[in-house]
């Protein structure tokens, strides 16, 4: 069926690792899973940007000190909107609330280009809602997108 | 990520080969590249045309790359896919890169300012 159409509410749930490779898996899983049910290709690819910046976050931030930490992620279909869910058990985000994400003055030398900060400017750009909680000892980023938005 | 290069017309043509420039090969894919634009010509072209997925530590390398072959090489890109695109964009990295649409195209006009 078609993201537009009517459907049941649906949801896929993955555990994995904090390390690179097992967020590739990952990945690969939700791409599967939305195409399958005939989400368009752009906006695939920017679910996998979203959480591959989401959760990278947590591997480089919240799990510094701890590689073996485990990451849930949790994806609902709400007909055109994507709702989902990243949890872990690390340290808390500064100030307890995620960053703003600000877009880079690019107006510089060569040798002053940024190199690193896009992440969450990147994270803001494509998604249509945002909410970070922390639960007890566990973080929770909630993060909206819509189908028939996405960026091109 | 491995990268495959060759000189034409004055030009290195990079090419890489991975499907995927992210958190994972960030850092060997930038090491590798300074060993690439650390001599040849001044003039580099990196073909990303295999290059599906590319988050914001493929940025970040790709970015470096160009700062460590400045000022003497000139680091230029060429086949972005769909998702790089975007990335380049939404950032405007793309106003900061000459972006060409292939390889192809980059010998191509080369060859028409030759003859």
């Amino acid at each position: 069926m078609g993201f537009g159409e009517s459907e049941m509410t649906d949801s896929l749930s993955l555990s994995f690792a904090a390390d690179e490779m097992a967020l590739r898996a990952a990945l690969g899983q939700v791409r599967e899973y939305l195409a399958n049910s005939g989400f368009p290709e752009c906006f695939l690819g920017s679910v996998e940007l979203v959480l591959a910046e989401a959760v990278n976050n947590v591997i480089e931030h919240a799990y510094a000190d701890r590689p073996e930490g485990q990451i849930d992620l949790h994806l609902e279909k709400r007909d055109a909107v994507v709702v989902i869910t990243i949890e872990d058990e690390g340290v808390q985000m500064p100030g307890g609330r995620a960053p703003e994400g600000r877009q880079h003055d690019l107006d510089v030398e060569v040798e002053d280009l940024p190199e690193g900060g896009f992440g969450w400017f990147l994270i803001r750009s494509l998604t249509d809602r945002l909410d970070f909680s922390r639960i007890g000892s566990r973080n929770r980023l909630c993060i909206h997108m819509r189908a028939d938005r996405a960026v091109s | 990520m491995e990268l495959t290069h060759k000189d034409v017309n004055g030009t290195r043509l990079i090419e890489a080969n991975g499907a995927r420039l992210d958190a994972a090969v960030a850092i060997r894919f930038k090491d590798e590249m300074r060993v690439l634009t650390g001599d040849g010509p001044e003039r580099i072209v990196l073909d990303m045309k295999n290059v599906e997925f590319l988050d914001s530590s493929g940025l970040g390398a790709v970015v470096a790359a160009m700062k460590q072959a400045a000022p003497a090489r000139r680091l230029e890109l060429a086949g972005l896919t769909p998702t790089v695109r975007k990335v380049f964009g939404l950032t405007r990295m793309d106003t900061v890169f000459t972006i060409h649409d292939s390889a192809e195209a980059v010998l191509k006009a080369d060859h028409v300012q030759a003859s």
